[in-house]
């Protein structure tokens, strides 16, 4: 069944799993070129009440927030030029930048009026965090789309090009850090609007602080998921030292996160809604306990950390944590406000797990193709910098 | 903003004959659709994209007994509209008269309006295939030319009185202290949401009624700004900080030769 197509210098392995996965892409296709022509109401279970489903509430909220490896990692390696980390930058930045196109594309099936699409870039609508986000991501997946093309060049030689690319990169990462620091914040930021209607349990001023933080401190989480899952997929040894010693960048944060949420919640009187019972009350204890809390537990004792399930499943938790809090945002804490239920229909699923298989495809091919993972020799992970390798 | 205009609904004069849902409906060229005999009540109190305004029956206690009430829904035209402040594309706009529009032409589809409104007002033509945002638009042309919108135009009881805000919310407060038996003493829209351009006086109270009583008195795009007004200094000074950390982290002489670091994954999985 598994054989490898080759067209020019690039090849693709094709197996089982893989024709699984290009099959839901098709699929998603299909239902896209559905919805595009027929519109929103055929295709979701969206309604006055659910403005926004699934691809929102999932695809971009938790979408963008995940490829927040990519920024918080080339803040660590390309900025702060810690070096040590640097094995696992380039798989960050293609992950990140893989998201985004993801994002963007989910975010095009769901506008209703999808050719007005270019409308904010002409018409500034700056009042509206919507207006900053869209600049923002746009903008952003843009300058990574540069940073890959350096990647890429390095391939498809054009030295020409090359060096002009290198000569904007000090430039493009600046940006690529201050441009997704300003969204995933402003992701948070839009939901401020809906005082009154998000449960207080969630709404605060705060909001844009939670989810640019939650972002980042995801990063090293997400790194240390795709590397463990890729290295399985791929039969190479995960860079385990590397990720246990990022990821107490995850548990600090993650501590002060915990702190400025009591206080916020405290300081908001609204700390007693946390414990009345409420589908509410319970879903976001359940965030900051198993999601929150128990990852902090897991990072913090060394002989879990340093250990490859130890650091897996707690950076699982981590992950999986960031999505509940989108979906609490967008769903959980907004349901009662709607006053009517909503589960996404059949070809919202479709939507969105071609998407993200989708994803597994580009990520698959192109780390195959190109140098994104770091070179091994004789099963040993080349690390540059002062032996984080060494460790363990 | 001193000539804005507003409406104020009376409730206790409305008699539910619906003459302001038909004359809204004519005037704004509202095609019946789907909607129609087999709707429920619950149904046919809602607003939907093909009927901006509704009559709903509610059922409350007064003093003991049963009575019923007719409330008037629309869009209530905040003097600060949280929609509005949501749009990025400017396609829902306060005008100086008063009403809160909208421009089909340049709306995205983004239904990020529907999130913003603390009334849940705006609906969705969620079966056509490049959906509009419809609502309440105040009758924008009859209120231009200083006529009063469709609605108001028709009401046989004058429980729909059109005029300058000002002038209503003292007409508003004259019809309560010369019945303060009658009226509950809250003019809801005078505060709501910052204000709204519509009015309500009562005599039941209002939440009775359906009324969102808890939405707050501040105007909502005040929120967003106050965050959303720190962007350009995070930018700038994000920025130099960032580029501060760069120089100064930046190792001396050690060049590292990326190329030799990372390699396309060439194994059999």
């Amino acid at each position: 069944m598994a054989r490898t197509l080759h067209f020019g210098r690039w090849h693709f392995r094709l197996t089982p799993t893989r024709y699984v996965l290009i099959l839901l892409t098709l699929i998603m296709m299909g239902v896209a070129v559905v919805r595009l022509v027929t519109g929103l109401g055929a295709v979701t279970n969206m309604s006055d009440q659910w403005p926004w489903g699934l691809w929102i509430g999932f695809d971009l909220l938790s979408g963008i927030a995940l490829a927040g490896g990519g920024f918080s990692t080339a803040l660590i390696v390309h900025i702060l030029h810690k070096d040590k980390y640097a094995p696992v930058v380039r798989a960050a930045l293609l992950t990140s930048l893989l998201g985004y196109i993801i994002a963007c594309v989910s975010l095009f099936f769901d506008v209703g009026r999808w050719y007005n699409f270019w409308r904010p870039f002409v018409y500034w609508g700056y009042h509206s965090v919507l207006f900053e986000v869209f600049w923002c991501i746009s903008l952003y997946t843009l300058v990574q789309i540069i940073e890959f093309g350096d990647i890429f060049l390095e391939k498809v030689k054009i030295p020409a090009l090359k060096r002009i690319i290198e000569r904007a990169l000090p430039f493009l990462l600046i940006l690529g850090v201050v441009l997704p620091t300003l969204h995933q914040s402003s992701l948070g930021s839009l939901f401020i609007v809906a005082v009154g209607k998000l449960n207080p349990l969630w709404w605060s001023m705060l909001l844009p602080f939670f989810f640019v933080w939650s972002a980042f401190f995801l990063g090293p989480a997400m790194v240390t998921l795709e590397g463990t899952m890729a290295a399985r997929a791929y039969g190479r040894e995960p860079e385990t030292p590397v990720f246990a010693s990022l990821t107490k960048v995850t548990m600090w944060m993650l501590i002060i996160y915990f702190i400025v949420k009591i206080i916020d919640l405290n300081y908001r009187g609204v700390f007693s809604l946390a414990f009345n019972g409420s589908f509410e009350s319970n879903m976001f204890l359940l965030e900051m306990i198993v999601f929150v809390a128990l990852p902090i537990v897991l990072y913090a004792i060394p002989s879990i950390r340093n250990t490859q399930w130890g650091v897996f499943t707690a950076s699982f938790l981590v992950v999986a944590g960031v999505i509940l809090n989108r979906a609490n945002v967008c769903f959980v804490g907004m349901a009662q406000a709607a006053g009517a239920p909503y589960s996404p229909s059949i070809w919202e699923w479709a939507i969105t797990l071609g998407l993200w298989s989708l994803l597994i495809l580009g990520y698959c091919f192109i780390v195959e193709n190109f140098a994104i993972l770091p070179k091994e020799e004789h099963g040993k992970t080349v690390t540059s910098g002062s032996g984080a390798g060494l460790r363990a | 903003m001193a000539d804005i205009k507003g409406v104020l609904v009376d409730i206790t004069r409305c008699v539910n004959c619906e003459s302001c849902v038909v004359a809204c409906r004519l005037y704004n060229g509202l095609e019946e659709g789907k909607n129609g005999a087999k709707e429920t009540q619950a149904e046919k109190d809602k607003l939907v994209s093909n009927r901006w305004t509704v009559v709903q029956k509610v059922k409350v206690e007064k003093n003991g007994n049963a009575v019923r009430r007719y409330v008037k829904q629309q869009c209530l035209h905040c003097l600060e509209p949280a929609c509005a402040s949501a749009c990025f594309s400017k396609a829902l706009q306060k005008t100086p008269e008063g009403p809160v529009v909208y421009n089909e032409k340049l709306c995205v589809g983004c239904r990020y309006c529907f999130i913003a409104c603390p009334f849940e007002i705006p609906t969705y033509e969620w079966d056509k295939s490049f959906p509009r945002v419809q609502k309440c638009q105040m009758c924008l042309a009859r209120v231009a030319d200083n006529q009063m919108p469709a609605c108001a135009s028709v009401c046989p009881t004058s429980a729909i009185t059109f005029g300058k805000r000002e002038d209503l919310l003292k007409e508003a407060k004259s019809r309560i202290a010369a019945n303060p038996a009658l009226y509950v003493d809250h003019i809801y829209g005078e505060k709501e949401a910052g204000g709204t351009s519509w009015l309500y006086l009562s005599d039941v109270p209002f939440e009775q009624l359906g009324f969102n009583t808890k939405v707050t008195h501040r105007p909502i795009p005040d929120y967003t700004w106050q965050v959303l007004k720190w962007t350009p200094y995070i930018f700038v000074g994000w920025g130099a900080l960032l580029t501060g950390m760069y120089m100064y982290t930046k190792r001396r002489a050690e060049v590292h030769a990326e190329e030799e670091m990372y390699a396309p994954v060439d194994k059999e999985e």
